[in-house]
């Protein structure tokens, strides 16, 4: 696609919103720029708000992925455009699909309202809550214990998680992939301690771990390598290793062993029940139409549980892992 | 109506620590700044922070010494000292607010080497302690519920009766322009890299702070005094923290050579920042690079250990050039990179203004002088940002109410309507682009009389085109298109003064290097050079020099 070896062409298609006009005004519209073969898609998007367009607005700053204010959305996922180099998502020219992030309020074009993000990480009070503070000196803590907590610490908020998260898009309650990250980074913290509240709060709260469908996109889309679902999984076992297990969550997980150590298969119309709790009739009504509806579709799950014809296996698999415990 | 005891404009490391000191007062402190805290420039700051532990055997005059002497005499001595003294306790802090610094054996913190001095006394996290230290802060910011404007853009300081009393600022988000009232202003705003093409510092570098307190009255001096960091991605320009060196990395050039044995073959690739500098560009200069740069090689280190201290510095050089550190040297080349220079204060945090404070980049105390070591300018930030918060309470228990003018806020909206209303003209991008070009080519690692000169003829022409520009977007709502366009009016008026100041300093110092004065002549300029804003004198700057605080260590020759 070079126009000559110095240059390349890049098309853009871009989501524009001006909140200027009444109700504001959502509109695509289409740029093509010559930029050096190695740049990335801020390089294109700069270029375009330079010598093409001055009202296209979008944010950005150090243009070496550690600010983390150029998030948005390429080609449907999220992406820190400063460090994504066109030739990797155009390798043959296609036209670049530019968007804002998801899960978050367009303030003007590519720019994205900052408060949802940072209410969700006001939720897990992010901050140290030693139990001392030493008069002098430092905290005392291994060079491990801090290392460990690099993977959270490497989150430059950009937001990119909250953009792709499954959950937020049908449940702007939940905290997110990005606080819970940073609540993580406070559990595992030596010098924290209030390691136990924050875990029973994130356990308990509406919106908290429980909620996250482990559906990976936030570990796709971190351009940091956070890996948010996987410290919410870890958040997840500490909760419960802490005595959190009076919730749906735990009793799903421990539903989910029984009954696929039981029967080598899982029994779903058990699971729904058990998660809920046996006794907590509001959550079991709130169940009752799905069942129906499953019913009349026929998709709900015989009332008895199968067995899987050869189990035994299964159960060597549960031992093995037990056993390694 | 908006009023704040003391606001703070920047919400970067000397602004935030500026913040947290004045709450612990009963005074009402705001922050006021063009991007989100956690996007402000201080996060771009990799290798660590220096600090002298006095309660593991270093000794704050050593570090003191190293700071002077990498300054090249131009330092002032009581600043310094001032520094040093209080840099163990200030790296202590952060460690207290929840920073996870890189610890030792013992579980205490641990340091690596750094640039201009012998003793290991850099604390670190990998390569993001700017970023570690901002999130720590700005998470301290939440937990204090500080008030912060965020995405407010700052026009113009109100002085009234001598003395600083608010600003004039923009809501980005809206587009309306208000009064914010403050008994005491500090400006924290940063540097002002942008000024210089190409430069490692983010685009929101433009110099904002220095240029409204220069346009209030105060001088921003030794201007001249910019800083070319040694190890900056060829093409790119983008950052590799001198923690490569510190940590062992070697410079090559084409032959593979280490040629820092030329220059300093005592401190090699760890000279000061200035010294190798020169040292590359000689090399590239004399046909001894590869492609305009040199090689930075730390393959001897190991897979594990570049990806364990150096993470980021991978990352980076994977992801922007496609080079695996731990299979092949990097191509890297000197690149501009701070502002030793700017707005004079005194160790307090005091301008000339009464009510203005300064600290951080865009002030200078100086503890820099001529060349600033690597890892002292986050200790910078943190030492004179909590000290102007300090003083900054004090002096406000002495004031009166507020002031009730709105006579700026008037001026300015219709300066900026006037500018919106301008018929179509130049781009704002390429005047800025011919700008920065023109002072990167005049005022670079080398510079002489003919050189400097070409910057200002170049400055001249910027100055008859910026009459010229048209904002092309006229909406309200997240305008950048404006915010560009008076950007580029506040880095004209920085590249004025460091093209004055660059023009009187006939000696060379630091990294003020000529190659027509090699020498540094302490007879006649162990001077400061500052400037002023005044349309009666030449080119509309004033330059005046100041002489340099010696306490105890008189100027000797710098050999590395």
């Amino acid at each position: 696609m070079a126009a000559n070896s110095e240059t390349m062409k890049v098309n853009l298609k871009i989501k524009r919103f001006d909140p200027a006009e009444s109700g504001g005004k959502t509109w695509w519209q289409e740029y093509e720029v010559d930029i050096h073969p190695d740049s990335t898609v801020l390089d294109s998007l700069i270029e375009v708000r330079e010598q093409n367009d001055g009202t296209l607005a979008l944010r950005c700053a150090c243009r070496a992925s550690i600010c983390g204010s150029c998030g948005m959305k390429v080609n449907g996922s999220a992406k820190l455009v400063c460090k994504t180099r066109v030739v990797d998502v155009a390798p043959h020219g296609e036209k670049l699909i530019i968007e804002p992030m998801g899960n978050q309020h367009v303030v003007r074009d590519l720019v994205v309202s900052l408060d949802t993000f940072f209410d969700q990480i006001n939720r897990v009070e992010p901050y140290l809550q030693p139990s001392f503070v030493p008069e002098k000196g430092e905290y005392t803590a291994s060079n491990e214990s801090m290392e460990n907590l690099l993977t959270s610490m490497n989150c430059i908020m950009c937001g990119c998680c909250v953009s792709d998260c499954t959950v937020l898009e049908v449940d702007a309650n939940f905290i997110g992939p990005a606080a819970l990250a940073k609540a993580w980074r406070f559990t595992e913290d030596p010098r924290d301690a209030k390691r136990s509240e924050r875990l029973e709060k994130l356990n308990n709260e509406d919106g908290g771990i429980w909620d996250c469908t482990r559906c990976m996109k936030c570990v796709e889309v971190c351009p940091k390598g956070v890996a948010p679902m996987d410290r919410i999984m870890e958040l997840r076992e500490d909760a419960i290793m802490a005595g959190n297990t009076n919730t749906s969550g735990y009793h799903h997980t421990e539903s989910f062993y029984k009954s696929v150590k039981k029967n080598g298969r899982l029994d779903e119309t058990r699971l729904a029940i058990d998660s809920a709790g046996w006794t907590n009739i509001p959550r079991l009504l709130d169940l009752a139409p799905i069942g129906l509806a499953a019913m009349r579709r026929g998709k709900l799950p015989p009332v008895l549980p199968h067995k899987a014809e050869d189990n035994q296996k299964v159960k060597d698999l549960y031992k093995r892992v037990e056993d390694e415990d | 109506m908006y009023e704040h005891d003391v606001l703070i404009i920047g919400g970067g490391l000397a602004g935030l620590r500026a913040a947290v000191e004045v709450t612990k007062s009963e005074a009402d402190v705001a922050v006021i700044s063009k991007v989100h805290p956690v996007r402000s420039h201080s996060n771009a700051a990799q290798g660590g922070i220096n600090a002298p532990l006095t309660d593991r055997g270093d000794d704050w005059e050593g570090h003191a010494f190293d700071t002077i002497k990498g300054s090249d005499f131009l330092a002032d001595q009581d600043a310094v000292e001032v520094m040093s003294s209080e840099a163990g306790e200030a790296v202590l802090e952060l460690e207290r607010m929840g920073v996870i610094f890189s610890r030792g054996e013992d579980g205490k913190l641990g340091t690596r080497a750094f640039g201009g001095q012998k003793v290991a006394r850099t604390f670190f996290v990998g390569a993001i302690t700017g970023s570690a230290i901002l999130h720590v802060l700005y998470e301290q910011a939440l937990k204090l519920g500080l008030n912060v404007y965020e995405e407010w853009f700052v026009t113009k300081l109100i002085v009234e009766d001598g003395a600083c009393r608010g600003v004039v600022a923009i809501d980005l988000k809206s587009g309306e322009m208000h009064t914010i009232k403050a008994k005491a202003v500090i400006m924290a705003a940063g540097g002002a890299g942008r000024v210089f093409e190409p430069s490692t510092n983010a685009l929101i570098c433009t110099g904002d702070g220095l240029s409204l307190a220069y346009r209030a009255g105060v001088p921003l001096m030794d201007m001249e005094m910019i800083q070319y960091h040694p190890t900056t991605l060829a093409r790119t320009g983008i950052l590799m923290s001198e923690a490569a060196r510190g940590e062992g990395g070697y410079l090559l050039n084409s032959s593979g050579e280490r040629f820092m044995e030329k220059t300093a073959p005592d401190y090699m690739e760890l000279a000061s920042r200035d010294v190798v500098s020169r040292a590359e560009q000689t090399e590239i200069d004399e046909g001894r690079g590869v492609d305009g740069n040199v090689l930075l090689d730390l393959r001897h280190l190991g897979r594990d250990y570049i990806e364990a201290k150096l993470g980021y510095l991978q990352e980076v050089s994977v992801e922007f050039l496609g080079i695996d550190m731990a299979e092949q040297p990097v191509p890297v080349r000197p690149g501009m990179h701070y502002i030793m220079g700017g707005i004079k204060t005194n160790v307090d945090g005091e301008t000339i203004i009464p009510g203005l404070y300064a600290a951080g980049e865009c002030a200078n105390v100086s503890v820099h002088g001529a060349n600033r070591l690597g890892a002292n300018s986050l200790l910078d930030t943190v030492v004179f940002g909590r000290r102007s918060g300090v003083h900054a309470v004090e002096y406000i228990k002495n004031l009166g109410g507020h002031s009730s003018s709105e006579d700026d806020l008037e001026y300015e909206k219709s300066r900026i309507q006037a500018l919106l209303d301008r018929p179509k003209g130049e781009r704002v991008a390429t005047i800025r682009n011919d700008m920065a070009r023109g002072m990167t080519k005049g005022i670079g690692v080398f510079r002489d009389q003919n050189s400097m000169e070409g910057a200002l003829e170049n400055l001249i022409d910027i100055k008859s085109r910026i009459g010229g520009f048209s904002i092309e977007n006229k909406g309200k709502v997240f305008n950048t298109d404006l915010m560009f366009a008076l950007e580029l009016e506040f880095m004209v008026d920085c590249a004025e003064t460091v093209v004055a100041g660059a023009l009187t300093r006939k000696e060379s110092r630091g990294a003020h290097f000529r190659t027509d004065i090699k020498d540094r002549d302490d007879q006649n300029w162990l001077k400061h050079t500052l400037m002023y804003k005044d349309d009666g004198a030449e080119h509309g700057v004033r330059v005046e020099t100041s002489d340099v605080t010696i306490t105890q260590w008189e100027p000797v020759k710098r050999v590395y």
